[in-house]
């Protein structure tokens, strides 16, 4: 079994200040926009060094979205910065319109997505932000897990052409995906082979599965762990070729089970290989104010819940 | 001919499009469509600096943005008559398969149109975008856009005005059709919004009206007026005062042809009323 280490707990958002700050030194096209949260989303350095480039909207995101659509009408390539929140759901219509149906190059990314955003609570815990965003045609939409991920994604969206939703999240986790790491968008990374069970993962919830897999590897199951940082367009066939040798899968994800990983994930299987799946993710509810890992806990989205959905799932292996 | 004349009959031939083009899907817009004949007449025959051609980037040329995208059916036909796309495509007109759909898109990928629009209040936001891009590509052309005066009842326009003075975005010519009607009735009554003069005042921008909309001349006047404004450190917005409906009598100084297509009768009295004059497509 393939060992991952955390290299030291950072935060996926600043992965995205780096990767941020790398793209101003070599894509002169990148322009970023904030609404009035640079520390926040961790873009400080970029606008340090390429304060021309940087757009302060204030709080108006829907403005801001229409901006970042105009900006691309002339070269540009803007990333804006806001809550996952902030990013989605309070300006849905005008990236409908201005960026996805006008085809924008646009890089809508977001922090605090999900439960682990933590105290501030519901308001601003986004669990519906993935689905949102995959059902808008043409979108891409990217959930990272880790500060390396992050920083090796912002870095790739630039040269996607086209509009791109960027996901990540505000606490320090592990740090354990490889620092050189070359990102490609819709390619599921194969963590860990296993022939028990497959476990498919998003975000936060990457690194959760690999301790589950551990857990469950003292129990004798041999579990597969693999990493979907693009949920949208779905890498179809690692998911399939998996499965085809496991005959079992739990999605695990910091979202709604609505609309999130584990339905574009069962669409897959219903349409080429029908195996039992248990969904890790929120169940049709709103968050609530607490530390991360309290949250996490509770709405049972950690290596625990991973490990016990795994025994179920296996169980109604045919 | 003299050039005005010349115009004229432009703006005689483009309400003949747009009655045509509604009448036979018998659906769109015809009132807002006529009431700004002459301001996208006189913008893209006497104002606009454009390149041959059309790229999306637009660079090294101005640029022209409609937020009230229901009035597709003069922008077709000011797009088409300029020369970005055939004239007989107006044949096309919000059918299966069209490039001309509803409401104006880049989805189809029809020449001229530079972003969709239909959903109300984001046109400002974009033109304010690109009005930005040009500043960095230091690219010195202008931003224009149009926007309904009913659709100022959208939050995300008083964004993007609060932000176009603060950054001084001062490449940027918004146009508001002030014809004080919308769906539901007179603006005024639906919700009235006081005076935009003194509201756009506030908000910073350099604010001059334009009285006589539905005057071709007046409207390229005030268009050059607006020019000669830009580039002083403020963005700045004209008011035209226009009619919606106009040049069709039985259209005029009502909301009741907002999205309504005449029928045979009506189209005929309608064409009657505006003589051929470039060529009916």
């Amino acid at each position: 079994m393939k060992k991952y280490i955390d290299t030291g707990k950072k935060d996926t958002r600043s992965g995205f200040g780096a990767g941020l700050e790398e793209l101003g030194k070599t894509n002169e096209n990148v322009v970023a926009l904030c609404a009035d949260l640079i520390g926040s989303l961790k873009m400080d350095a970029f606008i340090a060094n390429h304060p021309e480039r940087f757009f302060q909207i204030g709080i108006a995101e829907a403005n801001m979205m229409g901006i970042a659509a105009g900006l691309t009408i002339g070269g540009k390539i803007p990333f804006t910065g806001t809550f996952a929140n902030f990013s989605t759901g309070r300006v849905y219509d005008q990236i409908r319109q201005s960026i996805a149906y006008s085809d924008k190059n646009v890089k809508i990314c977001a922090s605090h997505a999900g439960l682990t955003l933590g105290e501030d609570g519901a308001t601003h815990q986004i669990l519906e932000d993935i689905g949102l965003m995959k059902m808008l045609p043409g979108m891409t939409v990217i959930n990272t897990c880790d500060y390396n991920q992050t920083k090796a994604a912002t870095i790739a969206i630039a040269e996607h052409e086209g509009p791109v939703y960027l996901r990540f999240g505000r606490p320090k986790v592990a740090n354990f995906t490889a620092e050189d790491q070359k990102f490609e968008i819709g390619k599921a990374v194969l963590l860990q082979e296993g022939t028990d069970i497959t476990i498919v993962a998003t975000g936060h919830l990457v690194w959760e599965a690999l301790q589950a897999a551990k857990a469950l590897q003292e129990q004798g199951i041999s579990a597969e762990v693999i990493n979907i940082h693009t949920i949208k367009p779905l890498d179809d066939e690692a998911i399939i070729a998996s499965v085809k040798k496991t005959r079992c899968i739990v999605t695990a994800e910091e979202h709604n089970f609505l609309g999130g990983l584990g339905e574009s994930v069962s669409r897959v299987l219903a349409q080429h290989y029908p195996v039992p799946q248990e969904f890790i993710a929120t169940k049709d509810t709103f968050g609530e104010s607490g530390t991360p890992d309290q949250l996490m806990e509770k709405y049972g989205l950690n290596a625990e819940s991973i490990t016990k959905a795994a025994q179920n799932v296996i169980k109604r292996k045919q | 001919m003299p050039k005005t004349k010349q115009l004229e009959d432009f703006v005689t031939q483009v309400r003949r499009d747009i009655l045509r083009q509604v009448h036979k899907v018998n659906s769109g817009h015809p009132g807002g469509s006529l009431g700004c004949a002459e301001f996208f007449v006189a913008l893209y025959q006497e104002i606009l600096e454009r390149k041959d051609g059309f790229d999306m980037d637009g660079i090294d040329e101005d640029l022209f943005f409609l937020s009230n995208g229901h009035i597709s059916p003069v922008y077709y036909s000011v797009l088409a008559r300029s020369g970005y796309f055939p004239v007989e495509e107006l044949n096309t007109f919000r059918l299966i398969n069209s490039r001309l759909q509803g409401h104006p898109t880049t989805h189809e990928g029809l020449p001229g149109i530079r972003i969709a629009s239909g959903s109300l209040g984001q046109g400002m936001s974009v033109a304010l975008g690109a009005a930005q891009a040009k500043k960095l590509n230091k690219d010195p052309h202008l931003v224009y856009s149009l926007h309904g005066d009913g659709e100022l009842q959208e939050g995300q326009n008083w964004e993007a005005i609060m932000y176009a003075s603060a950054k001084k975005v001062d490449n940027i010519i918004a146009t508001i059709d002030l014809n004080g009607k919308q769906i539901d009735g007179a603006t005024d009554d639906v919700l009235a919004m006081g005076s935009l003069k003194a509201k756009f005042e506030a908000f910073g921008w350099d604010v001059m009206e334009i009285e006589e909309g539905n005057n071709i001349t007046a409207v390229i006047e005030g268009l050059k007026e607006a020019k000669s404004r830009t580039g002083k450190g403020k963005p700045v917005c004209i008011l035209m005062h226009t009619v919606m409906g106009n040049g069709i009598d039985f259209m005029m100084h009502t909301h009741a042809w907002h999205g309504k297509a005449p029928n045979d009768e009506q189209l005929a009295i309608g064409l009657e009323q505006n003589p051929e004059t470039l060529g009916d497509y």
